[in-house]
């Protein structure tokens, strides 16, 4: 059991840098994700995962691969998608999936067009996949700030966030706090995403953001509770993942999302709220 | 990527589409997959060949996505030199795409190819598309001769008038090829038989070690399409550890940061950047075939003599 679990961190600290990175993930993207899913956006990470890649790609271009330029790249092209799209939905009549769609889809074509004018010697694609087993110092700080960042604006902004999402309409009656909690919300899903794509790669990413959010929500209706048992999941599949790696040889990132698969997979059918198994087991019927 | 492709095959069906342009030129438009062969091709033709070259520079074969450009070039050329071993996955679909009437030269004809030595399926269920076969053929020098010779009989049939020459060029260039493996072959003599085991990013290097009595040891696969799984990068750290690897290098066409990471775990040190898939650019360290080999065993040479 020791060999199975612990000794491939205690022998190798790739592998103990893998599992900070990960859970520096999992704390501050899992709830991202909850968000994200309660106000119906869950495949806004998808699209916003790859508004933020011409940017990267851009720093990557500038100045090789230099975590500076390509974590300001990425967040610069992130913020300017989401920002704008946020506002055009705000002020116009278009929805937000629209905008969004609009905004992402002129970033990624400026992105392509950028990186072959430059020349397309490289696969950019390839380069941009972070390895979560190549972490190192810089790296990790990073991930782990922007974690620290996610918490603690989520804690700040919990109130007016959780009142835009079950009733956007009255908080616009009560205060002027719903344009500006939106933009900042929309802010950190940014920040999580560049961070996730240095140990993940861009696309899967959304995976460590969305799956364990998915899969929570057949756990819990109580908002802390999801929250909670969302980055339970996450850290599981982290954990989980990088030993399935380990022992069966899997490439890492893979591992790691397949596992929050599994994880959302058995939420599905086992979980209480809402699951599968209510129509597999019909309970009592209510009665007065 | 489906997407892109899809674009992709769009595109060159366009730029096929469009007559081409300058097709009487006096040199003979030729087009080589990648910057090693295109280097061979211009020091056999010489004068009078032109040269394209697909992937330039540091450029990565193994992932490279063609545009409609490249499908232009092919359309304008009279032969396309590529290095086979399914290295250049991508261009079976670039060939038709651009239409081109080129005969399709596979410069490793001849060349027994080494078969990967695939110790475990550890690389992942990628299996990578190259079927168990190591196409980095170029780096021997013994097999250098096999291209240089395709290469001269292609252009030859092409372009009979310059047979005097592509023949003179070829002997030329063959008497360069004899001084740099004899460099080659004296720099690993100094090197002691127990260090001669180095770490690189990718598998490139089966045809140099085979040929001089070398090892390397690389987490990814002979592609550098795979990603290296956690099981990969532990066992090579600790086979570092193990039998005490002097030297990781890196290389110009991979991501360095895997084997960095390795090189801080167990203290083996940098080496430096060898090449392996691609010569540098104009001025660089290795910016021709003989500079690349010369490059390679210097820099192995000076981090393991020492």
């Amino acid at each position: 059991m020791y060999d199975f679990l612990i000794s491939p961190f205690v022998e190798f600290e790739f592998m103990r840098r893998a599992l900070v990175g990960a859970f520096a993930l999992a704390l501050g993207g899992a709830p991202v994700g909850v968000f994200l899913m309660l106000r119906r956006m869950s495949l806004t990470g998808d699209a916003m995962a790859h508004a933020i890649l011409p940017g990267a790609a851009v720093g990557f271009l500038v100045s090789g691969l230099d975590l500076f330029a390509m974590t300001v790249g990425g967040i610069v092209a992130g913020f300017t998608v989401a920002l704008g799209a946020g506002l055009v939905a705000r002020l116009t009549e278009l929805k937000e999936d629209a905008s969004l769609a609009a905004f992402y889809l002129i970033s990624l074509a400026l992105g392509v067009l950028i990186v072959s004018l430059k020349g397309s010697n490289i696969d950019l694609l390839h380069v941009l996949f972070g390895s979560v087993l190549a972490l190192d110092d810089a790296t990790l700080v990073l991930i782990a700030a922007i974690a620290t960042i996610s918490l603690l604006t989520l804690a700040i902004l919990w109130r007016p966030l959780v009142l835009e999402c079950v009733d956007p309409n009255f908080l616009r009656s009560v205060s002027g706090a719903g344009a500006p909690t939106h933009l900042a919300f929309l802010a950190l899903m940014v920040l999580n995403l560049v961070g996730a794509f240095h140990g993940l790669g861009t696309l899967l990413a959304v995976g460590l953001m969305m799956l364990p959010a998915a899969a929570a929500r057949f756990w819990a209706r109580d908002l802390t509770a999801m929250i909670v048992i969302a980055v339970a999941v996450a850290v599981v599949s982290g954990v989980v993942g990088l030993l399935v790696s380990y022992h069966l040889g899997a490439a890492a990132g893979p591992a790691i999302i397949l596992v929050a698969g599994v994880l959302y997979a058995v939420s599905l059918v086992l979980g209480p709220v809402g699951g599968l198994r209510r129509h597999l087991v019909p309970g009592r019927h209510l009665e007065a | 990527m489906s997407i892109r492709r899809t674009i992709f095959v769009l595109c060159a069906a366009i730029a096929s589409a469009l007559p081409s342009v300058a097709q009487a030129q006096e040199k003979l438009p030729v087009v080589a997959t990648f910057s090693i062969l295109s280097d061979f091709v211009k020091n056999i033709g010489g004068d009078r060949v032109s040269v394209t070259t697909l992937v330039g520079p540091n450029g990565d074969i193994h992932v490279y996505q063609p545009s409609p450009a490249d499908a232009k070039k092919l359309a304008n050329a009279r032969i396309v030199f590529v290095n086979g071993f399914k290295l250049e996955g991508w261009m079976d679909r670039l060939v038709k795409a651009s239409g081109t009437k080129a005969s399709v030269i596979v410069a490793t004809k001849g060349i027994k190819p080494r078969e990967m030595a695939d110790d475990d399926d550890a690389k992942g269920g990628q299996a990578h598309e190259h079927a168990g076969v190591d196409p980095h053929a170029w780096q021997s020098i013994a097999n250098a001769r096999v291209y240089v010779a395709n290469i001269r009989d292609a252009l030859v049939a092409a372009d009979p008038g310059g047979k005097e020459t592509y023949e003179k060029n070829t002997a030329d260039y063959l008497a360069k090829l004899a001084a740099v493996e004899t460099e080659v072959k004296d720099g690993i003599a100094k090197i002691p038989a127990a260090r001669r085991r180095i770490i690189t990013t990718h598998d490139a290097f089966g045809y140099f070690g085979a040929a001089y009595g070398f090892e390397f040891i690389a987490p990814q696969g002979v592609s550098t399409e795979t990603e290296a799984s956690a099981q990969d990068v532990a066992k090579i750290i600790r086979q570092i550890r193990a039998q005490k690897i002097p030297a990781v290098f890196l290389e110009n066409v991979s991501d360095p940061r895997l084997v960095q990471r390795i090189a801080d775990e167990t203290g083996a040190k940098i080496g430096g950047t060898i090449y392996s898939d691609a010569l540098s650019a104009e001025g660089g360290p290795a910016s021709t075939y003989i500079d690349m080999m010369r490059h390679n065993i210097r820099q192995l040479a000076a981090a393991l003599t020492s």
